[in-house]
């Protein structure tokens, strides 16, 4: 088993720390899967996690210069490491302005991804600052657990109003209530509601848009047999979507959600070369 | 006493007394001849930090003719004085420090723009001089470096981290964050900085060595340095003998001295002997198991005669290093003491003598040259060296 990639652009190092540090803000701990084109952090629902589960893409092609991989086995070239992304973020922190970075997976006193950075500095020999992140390498036979996510049988697909406008609801709503119902049409309306004892908000979202998904998508009927204006909801954890939310670092060229009527809230976020999906399970 | 320190140099004070903070919670104040100088020391005894003032540096400089005068304060009732630093030289044109000797008082007075005065009137506890016991010309080593290249490798450590690692070679120069040897430390995240001899302004390495030592307490002056723009030296040996980092200007010389790790369970020169020390109470917020600090505390009270015993050489003694991470409580310090076992490594305290200004002044010193002053008779659990 076998890893080492390379970025020397400024620009790529950049993106690339920027979305480890948005998966850092998700989650404490993540799976991190490689294969020869691709890297994924992935974190399968689970009860600890509330039921949350991400999947975040990346083609590696649009980040390393040099990246060579020799998976578990020729069959199975791939390598699946859990990792703690607020290590990763940490290391990638200081390096922003390095004129290039190394990352390999080496074995010290455990498996570690050691992330190498070569630094300017003020004489003619380079700085180099080297941050061996601890990894445990996860077995092939657990490796289903890491699928990725299949589409779920959407009820309405509509894209989510911008993220700063959005957020800012969201983080005021958390004050009042810990849960938030998002409701959508396929008429491309929105509204984010919340209800407690006292008071009910509801923040309403008009001409959003709503993605085409047509043969692609797996939805179950077609848009034409659907009301357009007979709304999909989700109630879900404020937190959650707070969270998601907050770790967004750079705009989405395309943020949606798909609903599916009171049992998930699926996000998906697509920057050129990143795609990230978020999945929350609804609550009574 | 009467100090006066004008313009810019109010802020250089305020700046030292800040940094003297990280150290420990109280700042010892003692005019000596070669100026005003301002100490700390922490808790357990492993990190000391001094600044001293020339005459120089101040307009006005009258301290008491016989220099008996020392005293020590809470740091931060001192650092409310010079609050809000960024509009210090904007709005303070003076400080004057006089020792009110009548009421106890130590008043420092700012004299600000617009006619405006302000005075402190700081109460202070008598206390024996605190020194602790260095000789950085005696180092094997000796590195110099601008303040920027210090604060730019120590960046790459967490905010959080407690100790550091330093290796030198001949050309080279390692900073590894330091993780302790038990059961969480093989999934901790390591650092590691690597430098170049040529990025240090100073590079004088005569033996290949490692030293281990506390960041936190360093912070304090590496930022006064890099407001002043000093260069920063740092003398060292071998792991066990103290760091000292020094910054140096014509009217002031800043020495911060840290206690390293040093890699013996049993340090070569730990000296074990029942303490003579008369009255020692267990301080109520220190969690060193030896009596050490015990006696030390009654030393800087004035309830003793007088100076006591010099040591002529520094002995080291042993601290439990644990206990540095863990939160000051009292319950927590005396579990540990009980409960621990002897730890593989443990950080040297520095050991802090009653200097005394002339061999003339001490009369009636019961002088018991090599012996020190800690017991560990009391707990069980120490390692019974000798």
């Amino acid at each position: 088993m076998k890893f080492r990639a390379k970025i020397i652009d400024v620009g790529c190092l950049n993106h690339f720390t920027r979305v480890v540090n948005t998966v850092s803000r998700l989650t404490k701990a993540c799976v991190l899967r490689l294969t020869c084109d691709h890297l994924y952090f992935v974190l399968s629902g689970r009860v600890a996690t509330g039921g949350v589960s991400m999947w975040c893409e990346l083609s590696q092609v649009n980040f390393f210069d040099e990246f060579q991989l020799e998976g578990v086995s020729a069959d199975a070239n791939e390598i699946f490491l859990e990792v703690a992304p607020e290590n990763f973020s940490r290391a990638l922190k200081t390096a922003q302005n390095a004129k290039s970075v190394k990352i390999k997976l080496t074995k010290k006193t455990c498996p570690c991804l050691t992330l190498a950075a070569e630094l300017p500095s003020l004489s003619s020999v380079s700085r180099v600052v080297t941050h061996d992140i601890p990894v445990d390498v996860i077995p092939r036979r657990l490796w289903h657990d890491f699928r990725e996510p299949q589409m779920p049988d959407f009820d309405v697909s509509i894209y989510l109003p911008p993220l700063k406008t959005m957020k800012s609801v969201v983080d005021r709503m958390k004050n009042l209530s810990n849960y938030l119902v998002l409701e959508a049409n396929l008429n491309g309306e929105m509204n984010l509601k919340i209800e407690t004892d006292l008071v009910s908000v509801t923040t309403h979202f008009k001409e959003l848009g709503n993605p085409p998904w047509g043969d692609d998508g797996s939805q179950s009927s077609s848009p034409t047999h659907r009301d357009p204006d007979l709304m999909a909801e989700a109630r879900v954890d404020i937190k959650k979507l707070q969270q998601f939310l907050m770790g967004q670092q750079v705009n989405p060229s395309k943020a949606m959600c798909n609903i599916v009527h009171r049992r998930i809230l699926h996000l998906i976020f697509l920057h050129e070369d990143v795609s990230l999906q978020y999945f929350i399970p609804a609550v009574e | 006493m009467d100090c006066v320190a004008t313009g810019g140099n109010v802020k250089v004070l305020a700046k030292a007394i800040h940094s003297l903070s990280r150290i420990g919670e109280e700042l010892y104040l003692e005019p000596v001849e070669d100026g005003l100088a301002l100490r700390s020391v922490n808790s357990s005894r492993s990190a000391f930090a001094c600044f001293l003032l020339s005459p120089l540096f101040f307009q006005r400089f009258q301290t008491p003719s016989d220099q008996s005068f020392r005293c020590k304060m809470p740091i931060k009732s001192v650092q409310a004085v010079f609050k809000s630093l960024a509009s210090l030289d904007r709005s303070v044109e003076k400080c004057r420090i006089q020792l009110n000797s009548e009421k106890s008082r130590l008043t420092i007075t700012l004299h600000c723009k617009h006619g405006l005065l302000k005075t402190h009137n700081l109460s202070f506890q008598d206390c024996e001089s605190l020194q602790a016991v260095f000789d950085k010309d005696s180092c094997a080593n000796v590195l110099q470096a601008q303040p920027r290249l210090m604060v730019d490798t120590v960046l790459h450590f967490p905010p959080s981290l407690e100790e550091v690692n330093l290796s030198v070679s001949s050309d080279r120069v390692w900073l590894r964050n330091h993780v302790e040897d038990d059961a969480d430390s093989s999934r901790a995240m390591m650092t590691e900085l690597c430098l170049s001899a040529e990025e240090f302004d100073h590079f004088a390495v005569s033996t290949q060595t490692s030293i281990t030592f506390c960041l936190k307490e360093l912070r304090g002056l590496l930022v006064f340095a890099e407001s002043s723009g000093l260069p920063i030296s740092m003398y060292f040996d071998e792991p066990g003998s103290p760091v000292i980092l020094n910054v140096t200007d014509s009217v002031l010389e800043g020495n911060f001295v840290l206690a390293t790790l040093s890699e013996e369970s049993h340090p070569k020169n730990h000296v074990n002997s029942n303490t003579k020390c008369p009255d020692t109470e267990q301080p109520p917020d220190d969690f060193m198991s030896d009596d050490m600090d015990s006696f030390l505390i009654a030393m800087e009270t004035s309830e003793l005669p007088g100076p006591s015993h010099v040591p002529t050489s520094p002995p080291r003694l042993s601290n439990r290093k644990d206990n540095r991470k863990h939160s000051f409580s009292e319950e927590e310090q005396e579990e540990e003491a009980l409960t621990e076992g002897p730890p593989n490594k443990k950080f040297c305290s520095l050991f802090f003598g009653s200097v005394l200004p002339t061999p003339s002044h001490m009369p009636n010193q019961t002088m018991q040259s090599q012996e020190v002053l800690a017991s560990d008779s009391e707990d069980e659990n120490e390692p019974q060296t000798s």
